[in-house]
């Protein structure tokens, strides 16, 4: 079930990234990373690196590029944010967001240096655009995690709701 | 124990991916078209889904902008009159020049310019990553569509075809940082190769120190690498960088406008000779 969800989100993330995103002006920030994040995260290092590469190579198949340049990246941030979350405590909102923004600017660099190692892709002055990726990441994450938290809530609060109008009517 | 354990097997398997992206990774720089099965699946599967996707989110798209574009249609509708009469007049010009270049062709006994067959597709989806300059369009290999074709829209150049499967196709962008075309300046004529800066525009590289080109000159395509015919249009001129006395960056701002593709053509096979394309030059582009 866990797996199902996993693949299920990072699967939503592929789409929405597509759908929002449609034309080719590019995003501004790469939704399948904070996926990955957000589950190596709340399942650990293992989900994270296999949902990282499962959505690296995602990525790769779909963008045209070479495989395994995307997966890279993301399977280590997917591990690295699975040790964060058991290592440290990772419950506040800077927190998180520091460690979105620590999981983008990781990624940047793996698809940075693999790209320019094999002389497939220039970066004239980069800096500014990983900068704003590393941001938008960390705001979507943050934002993310506190969809994921208010869930059960919401979801107890709306049960009070129905039972209220249960017994009312029954009365 | 059973933690280190767990520990030690997660580290272990990173080990095992990280040295099976190299690998793969290895494998397509030896064979640049790489393992193909894995990445054609991969698409059709996933593409399928994606025009399923976009199916719910175009409906919303259409309700939105149905209602929003309804403001200021009056204004648009006449701009678009005025517009139209202006073309038409280019179009009149065009033909004429386009007459004695044919002539000129005809005495200096070469080759006529083939127009090019065309087919429509819709854009499904966009980049799917922000390191990819990439859309996917709903015609595939069943469409006759093939890599390497070329993609336009009534701008000028959007790019070619990367990875076609049966219904669908990936367009890589001209302006994505590993993207390249073969280009000219109109007025100089002096060619280069035109490179994706991955920022929504293109830089205009090896070209001849001696070369003359000026803010403003128009870039189209040099029909020599094998994949854009001649004479689409690319950009213009946005900037000239000078660092040095030998050194110039020619900074192209594209024609076309990356941030708002819904519906491209893709040029397929150049006409027959003598088919109906050759003798109505309007008729070129067209679904």
């Amino acid at each position: 079930m866990t797996a199902l969800r996993m693949a299920g989100l990072v699967l939503a993330a592929v789409l929405i990234q597509g759908a929002l995103f449609r034309s080719g002006s590019g995003a501004p920030g790469d939704l399948v990373l904070v996926a990955v994040v957000a589950v190596g995260l709340l399942h650990g290092r293992l989900a994270g690196l296999l949902t990282g590469t499962a959505a690296g190579l995602l990525q790769d198949a779909l963008g045209g590029g070479m495989l395994g340049l995307s997966g890279l990246g993301k399977c280590v941030a997917g591990y690295l944010a699975g040790v964060a979350g058991t290592q440290f405590i990772v419950t506040q909102w800077m927190s998180r967001g520091f460690l979105f923004l620590g999981a983008s600017l990781l990624n940047s660099v793996c698809f940075m240096g693999l790209s320019m190692l094999l002389g497939l892709r220039r970066f004239g002055n980069p800096i500014l655009e990983v900068l704003t990726q590393a941001v938008v990441n960390a705001g979507v994450g943050v934002l993310l995690f506190s969809a994921i938290e208010f869930m059960p809530t919401a979801r107890e609060q709306w049960n009070a709701v129905l039972e209220r109008r249960r017994k009312r009517r029954y009365h | 124990m059973a933690r280190a354990d767990a520990g030690r097997r997660a580290r272990s398997l990173l080990v095992a991916v990280v040295l099976g992206h190299v690998l793969l990774i290895s494998a397509q720089v030896a064979t640049p078209a790489g393992p193909s099965l894995l990445r054609t699946t991969v698409v059709a599967v996933v593409t399928e889904v994606q025009e399923a996707s976009w199916l719910v989110a175009g409906a919303i798209h259409a309700v939105w902008n149905g209602y929003a574009a309804l403001r200021g249609v009056r204004e648009e509708n006449a701009r678009l009159a005025r517009e139209n009469i202006d073309l038409r007049v280019q179009l009149q010009q065009a033909r004429a020049n386009a007459a004695g270049a044919d002539e000129m062709r005809a005495l200096l006994d070469m080759r006529p310019h083939l127009p090019w067959k065309t087919t429509g597709a819709e854009v499904v989806a966009g980049s799917l990553s922000p390191d990819f300059r990439a859309i996917t369009i709903d015609k595939g290999l069943a469409d006759g569509v093939a890599r390497d074709m070329p993609v336009i829209n009534s701008d000028g150049v959007l790019g070619r075809v990367a990875q076609p499967v049966r219904d669908t196709s990936t367009v890589q962008l001209l302006i994505d940082r590993s993207a390249a075309a073969a280009v000219r300046t109109e007025r100089a004529r002096a060619e280069g190769i035109a490179l994706g800066n991955g920022d929504g525009t293109l830089r205009l590289e090896y070209l001849s120190a001696t070369a003359d080109v000026a803010e403003g000159d128009s870039v189209v395509t040099a029909g020599i690498d094998g994949i854009y015919p001649p004479g689409l249009g690319v950009g213009r001129v946005e900037r000239i960088e000078r660092a040095g006395r030998a050194f110039r960056q020619v900074v192209i701002r594209p024609y076309a406008d990356f941030s708002r593709l819904e519906s491209v053509l893709v040029l397929v096979a150049p006409a027959p000779v003598g088919s109906p394309l050759l003798a109505a030059p309007e008729a070129k582009v067209g679904r």
